[in-house]
């Protein structure tokens, strides 16, 4: 196993679970404590987004806007005009699905540094229900000009990217899930905005996840080691601007495609690598996330099964383009 | 800051030509807002030419006065007022909305130094503008080197945009937060593209509303030069809330036969039009004889 990856991967009742959330929270304080010009703005949702560490730490620096998204992107918009770093924070639903065109108009177009946090993404936020799951919100943000959209896996990945948005000098929207998800990577994996990481070599296959979903990924190579397929895994984190270096050189070497992700397969981060993929090499592909459904109450694991977005749906998928590519030595291997 | 009649005299003189200019450049586009531009005018002029701090050759000034266009639709007033106080060649004026141009259909900060904000869907300026207001009040107050921002953030807005929500949270965040360094001025015209705002969405009572969010506001008339400016000097020396002054004005202000007719809200004038508007506003509707003739 690499240095990117915690020891005991694969045993649950060892791996610690934590909300990407709080990896924001720590990221936002970490940014705070390095430039004063970090300032954090919340549409009163400052203990579920964690924003509230960063108004703990910098008081004079949180600046609360009330339940009012729309005018949260202004201010901010407003405030990084002036030079400060405007971090804003709600769930994705409302920002950034309230407030869209504000983000067009004031954030993209007027091409501002300000740092778009949207909690609660996906349908594993459970009990809520589908007002509160967001699935299209990285479909919202990768069409605006300007925009970089990442999703990270883990807490510890959600801090990295975090800090790193706050001095990229640019619009940035970052997506963050509620409920507590394996922290699987290490501090020693490296973060930099639009560089994939391929956590596991293989030559079979390429699976590519974003966010917490990245583990389930690793979960399904695991699985298909045991069967003889040896899968590669990208923790592609950054949807916007894509990795295409990254992604092409393994697409080559296997010639099949996964996607994985909690997010609307129209115009999201598997949409975006088909982009890529079709303008460049011809492969099989199959696309794991939201079927054009919303999302509905339960349990995030009843419901990530639900709408199969787990391990074995991962598998499935990973056996189907396996065969469509048509590869004699694999193929015999399935049934 | 005392103003004398003659300054006054010389600011309605620039205030006829920068109308002069936006009939001629409205002409060369074949689309663009006239009315509420020609309302405008006076309030441009007097920004441009007496009020704001600022320096047209270096647009990025650190501690140049804020002027936020939130009703990006009249920028057509603000690109003449720009170029007639040294912003770029008054010819520039001639490319408003063809292919290239830096002078946008709709402002872009992007595209030309010294617009401030992109602008031109509704309700979106109010709040800009409380942000810098916010931020430099920030930075006043932070201790170290932090020297007072003196600069003022200025927000022209229209009465129809007043039907959004947007507004109304940002009209709440600075009442809230005492943001005295905030001037907003409304250009209360009473029409919106498609008719009458009390028909529309009625609006009235502003003053109420806005007192009621913790403003000062002051009424004035928006075509009355001296009298705008009088009410900037008094909501300069508000130190406890942000001030909106609700300038009266009329729509097509100087071409009477389009004054308050909300139909040239959207609409450029044709070749005969302006040639007839242009006539009027070089011998000030007859009074004087015009040298172009």
């Amino acid at each position: 196993m690499n240095k990117f990856l915690v020891k005991n991967l694969f045993d649950k009742a060892k791996l610690v679970m934590t909300p990407t959330r709080d990896g924001y929270g720590k990221g936002l304080v970490k940014a705070g404590e390095k430039d004063e010009r970090v300032v954090v703005l919340c549409a009163d949702l400052a203990e579920s987004t964690r924003s509230l560490w960063f108004k703990e730490k910098y008081p004079k620096r949180f600046i609360e806007v009330g339940v009012a998204e729309q005018n949260m992107a202004t201010i901010a918009a407003g405030m990084a005009n002036y030079g400060k770093i405007p971090f804003i924070s709600s769930y994705a639903t409302f920002s950034p699905g309230r407030n869209n065109e504000q983000i067009r108009t004031t954030i993209s177009l007027n091409n501002l540094s300000v740092k778009i946090a949207g909690a609660h993404a996906g349908v594993s936020v459970g009990p809520d229900g589908a007002t509160h799951q967001a699935l299209e919100d990285m479909a919202l943000m990768r069409v605006q000009p300007n925009m970089v959209v990442i999703s990270p896996c883990d807490a510890i990945e959600a801090e990295k990217a975090t800090f790193a948005a706050a001095f990229n000098g640019k619009p940035t929207y970052i997506r963050l899930a509620r409920e507590k998800t394996p922290v699987f990577t290490t501090e020693a994996m490296p973060f930099e905005i639009g560089k994939a990481i391929v956590l596991r070599q293989g030559k079979d296959v390429t699976i590519i996840a974003c966010g917490p979903l990245v583990y389930e990924a690793l979960l399904a190579a695991e699985k298909l080691e045991k069967e003889g397929i040896d899968a590669e895994v990208i923790n592609n984190h950054t949807i916007k601007p894509l990795d295409k270096k990254t992604l092409l050189a393994s697409v080559k070497k296997t010639g099949a495609v996964v996607t994985v992700e909690e997010h609307q397969i129209m115009g999201g981060m598997g949409s975006a690598v088909a982009e890529v993929l079709v303008q460049n090499i011809l492969v099989p592909m199959e696309l794991i996330g939201m079927q054009d459904k919303f999302g509905q109450s339960g349990t995030p694991d009843e419901l990530l099964n639900f709408f199969g977005l787990t391990h074995p749906f991962i598998v499935k998928a990973v056996k189907k383009v396996i065969f469509r590519r048509g590869s004699g030595q694999v193929n015999k291997k399935i049934k | 800051m005392e103003i004398h009649e003659e300054q006054i005299k010389k600011l309605e003189e620039m205030a006829n030509t920068m109308r002069q200019d936006l009939i001629e450049m409205l002409l060369k586009a074949g689309s663009g807002h006239t009315a509420g531009p020609l309302g405008m005018a006076d309030i441009f002029c007097a920004f441009y030419f007496h009020i704001l701090n600022h320096k047209p050759e270096n647009p990025f000034w650190e501690e140049r006065d804020r002027l936020i266009l939130s009703n990006g639709h009249i920028c057509p007033i603000r690109y003449v007022a720009m170029a007639r106080s040294g912003y770029f060649p008054v010819a520039e004026l001639a490319t408003l909305r063809k292919f290239g141009t830096r002078l946008q259909g709709h402002p872009e900060r992007e595209k030309l130094p010294g617009v401030e904000t992109t602008s031109g869907p509704l309700g979106s300026g109010l709040g800009q503008a409380a942000g810098i207001a916010y931020a430099a009040l920030m930075d006043t107050h932070s201790t170290g080197s932090g020297q007072a921002k003196k600069f003022k953030v200025y927000c022209l807005m229209s009465d129809g945009e007043q039907d959004a929500g947007n507004i109304w949270e940002s009209a709440m965040f600075a009442g809230k937060n005492k943001l005295h360094n905030l001037i907003a001025v409304m250009d209360r015209n009473n029409i919106q593209i498609t008719g009458m705002t009390e028909d529309i969405m009625p609006l009235e009572s502003l003053r109420a509303k806005y007192e009621a969010f913790n403003w000062h506001v002051i009424e004035v008339n928006g075509n009355n030069i001296s009298e705008f400016i009088n009410a900037i000097e008094e909501a300069k020396a508000i130190f406890e809330k942000p001030t909106i002054i609700i300038a009266h004005t009329i729509p097509g202000k100087g071409i009477k036969e389009i004054e308050f007719d909300f139909n040239w809200h959207g609409k450029a004038p044709n070749k005969e039009e302006a040639k007839k508007f242009l006539h009027e506003l070089r011998t000030i509707g007859g009074k004087i004889k015009s040298e172009h003739e």
